[in-house]
């Protein structure tokens, strides 16, 4: 008796795994067919570098790639430097009890799950008006570089945490200072942490809608400096769905090279963490 | 820590302007969180003055133009979205980890995982447009309207199913081998295994994905806009259409002036106070009773 059911439940559960895998599996396949059968059609060098014509219906999205970019690139910007500085100061100059790390720490945790929604009511309310940067590329920017830092640091920080101890002991052994440690030594064996941080959080930033609505705007003109406009390629998806019927066929090849775009970085990203973990050691 | 003050009896200049300067730019990391505290408190001051706490729970109605400003029916909508969502993708998210851990096969279960990292990083506005053209019209067939609480939790569901997955998945990796071993060692079944030594002793970081995962679905907001239908609502059914909170900034916030901007900003607190119940809660959890 006790064998026949402890049987069925065996059963009964590898079915129930079963089921759920195909599901889920299922779901995707079908979410990410669609998305390419319907977008498949309108990709073309011609899609990807004209402007968009009759509110997105007709044309491209070349200056939307553009705005996108130029997005991308004052987020990066802005955050690199910062997102390596807390980093760094995380990984090889507090110790784990350290107050200051630790609120630092606390802070970026919690920064992390703010809803981007809110990231875009601060960037609205501090970068646009306060600061008197309206809808623009800048604000925009600036917002998506405030969202992205806790990943970028998390990761670059681990990147650091994988460099050998005896590195330092050996660099501390030889006198050097810690500046020369670290230019010389510590940065080049993180740089795939880096890398990895970087990629993901360019992903993180390019998949942003909500953070961008009322920060960088709608415009879908090519921007001509930081201080315009700018549509980002997510608002435009957004933008075609919602608000301009007979906008799907576009929005669909819209959506198509965003999830490529996607694509590649986690790839990416994927491949440099497994070169590096396969070989770590130091490119001096 | 390797680098204490003694090691350098004469430490350089140069060291001391770096400390300071990555201190600097920790600051600013750091400050980054208190900055948007500050300032959505700051603008929702005005509305939390002028209409008091108690307006928003007792207005007759959401109508800003007339200055009314009842926010219950949005909160409900996120919540009915969230629960529903979580109720959904907490089985699938655990069932998946499951199955890649130790029901599929290697290659089909590293297949599976690629895929579910691939899902999450799916942006939200992509599943907010599937969901418009696919799953709105397929509800909309079985009960009109189409747009409605039912999408919302559909699309919620796959949006926040990967980061359970993986977080489970990952703890699932943690229960030591022995474990298993020696339950197998005793003559237990798969599934008794499973629910009676696996699960227990990963369960704080079964807890957290699920908490991380609510946390992702209560800030949705693209995704939830485009399939939700939007209408300011208490939802008597699973295909009523309704407006979440994040989904209400979101419309609301370009037109906003005055007392209505700065009640959206409030909605934002509202938002933000029950993150940060939720991150509070998932630390609580990890932190001690790892195998309790």
């Amino acid at each position: 008796m006790a064998s026949s059911r402890m049987l069925d439940s065996d059963h009964l559960s590898a079915i129930a795994v079963w089921t759920a895998a195909c599901l889920v599996g299922g779901f995707f396949l079908w979410l990410l067919s669609d998305i390419v059968w319907h977008g498949v059609a309108e990709i073309s060098w011609e899609f990807l570098t004209t402007a968009p014509l009759n509110a997105g219906r007709d044309g491209g999205i070349g200056p939307i790639l553009v705005s996108t970019a130029l997005i991308l690139l004052v987020c990066m910007v802005v955050a690199l430097p910062i997102g390596l500085g807390t980093a760094i100061l995380l990984a090889e100059f507090t110790t784990d009890e350290s107050l200051f790390g630790r609120l630092i720490r606390r802070s970026l945790d919690v920064l992390a799950g703010v809803p981007s929604i809110i990231f875009g009511l601060f960037g609205n309310a501090f970068f646009s008006v306060t600061l008197g940067l309206g809808f623009s590329i800048l604000s925009g920017g600036l917002t998506l570089a405030c969202m992205v830092l806790p990943i970028l640091i998390r990761s670059t920080e681990e990147g650091f945490r994988a460099v050998p101890t005896d590195y330092r002991l050996s660099a501390a052994a030889l006198g050097l200072s810690r500046f020369t440690t670290l230019t010389h030594l510590l940065l080049p064996a993180a740089i795939p942490g880096l890398l990895v941080g970087f990629i993901l959080s360019i992903g993180r930033a390019i998949a942003e809608t909500a953070a961008l609505i009322f920060t960088s705007g709608y415009v879908d003109r090519m921007p001509e400096s930081l201080l315009d406009s700018g549509r980002a390629l997510s608002i435009h998806i957004f933008d075609l769905s919602m608000n301009v019927p007979g906008g799907d066929a576009k929005a669909y090849a819209s959506a198509l090279v965003l999830i490529s775009l996607l694509f590649a970085i986690t790839t990416l990203s994927a491949w440099i963490a497994d070169q590096w973990l396969h070989r770590r050691i130091i490119p001096v | 820590m390797i680098w204490s003050r003694s090691t350098f009896l004469s430490p350089s200049n140069r060291d001391r302007l770096l400390v300071w300067t990555l201190r600097g730019a920790a600051g600013i990391a750091g400050l980054i969180l208190l900055f948007i505290v500050a300032f959505l408190i700051l603008e929702a001051l005005p509305a939390l003055r002028t209409l008091g706490l108690i307006r928003f729970v007792t207005d007759p109605s959401w109508h800003p133009g007339e200055e009314f400003y009842l926010m219950l029916p949005m909160m409900w909508g996120t919540l009915f979205a969230t629960l529903g969502a979580v109720v959904l993708a907490t089985p699938l998210g655990l069932l998946s980890a499951l199955f890649c851990r130790w029901y599929a096969p290697k290659p089909i279960a590293r297949t599976y995982r690629r895929f579910i990292e691939l899902l999450g990083g799916i942006p939200s506005v992509v599943y907010g447009f599937w969901g418009l053209v696919v799953l709105v019209p397929m509800i909309s067939r079985l009960h009109p309207p189409g747009p409605s609480l039912l999408a919302g939790i559909v699309i919620l569901t796959i949006m926040i199913l990967p980061t359970i997955a993986l977080l489970a998945d990952a703890s699932l990796a943690k229960v030591p081998q022995e474990y298993i071993r020696g339950a197998a060692a005793l003559g237990l079944g798969r599934w008794a295994i499973i629910r009676g030594v696996v699960i227990p002793a990963a369960k704080s970081g079964l807890f957290t994905g699920v908490i991380l995962g609510t946390g992702r679905a209560i800030g949705e907001t693209m995704a939830v806009l485009m399939v939700c239908g939007n209408v300011v609502q208490t939802p008597q059914s699973l295909f009523d259409p309704i407006r979440t909170l994040t989904a209400n900034i979101a419309l609301e916030m370009a037109y906003a002036l005055g007392d209505h901007r700065s009640a959206l900003f409030v909605s934002g607190l509202v938002l933000v106070g029950m993150i940060l119940t939720l991150v509070s809660s998932a630390e609580w959890i990890s932190r001690g009773r790892i195998y309790g």
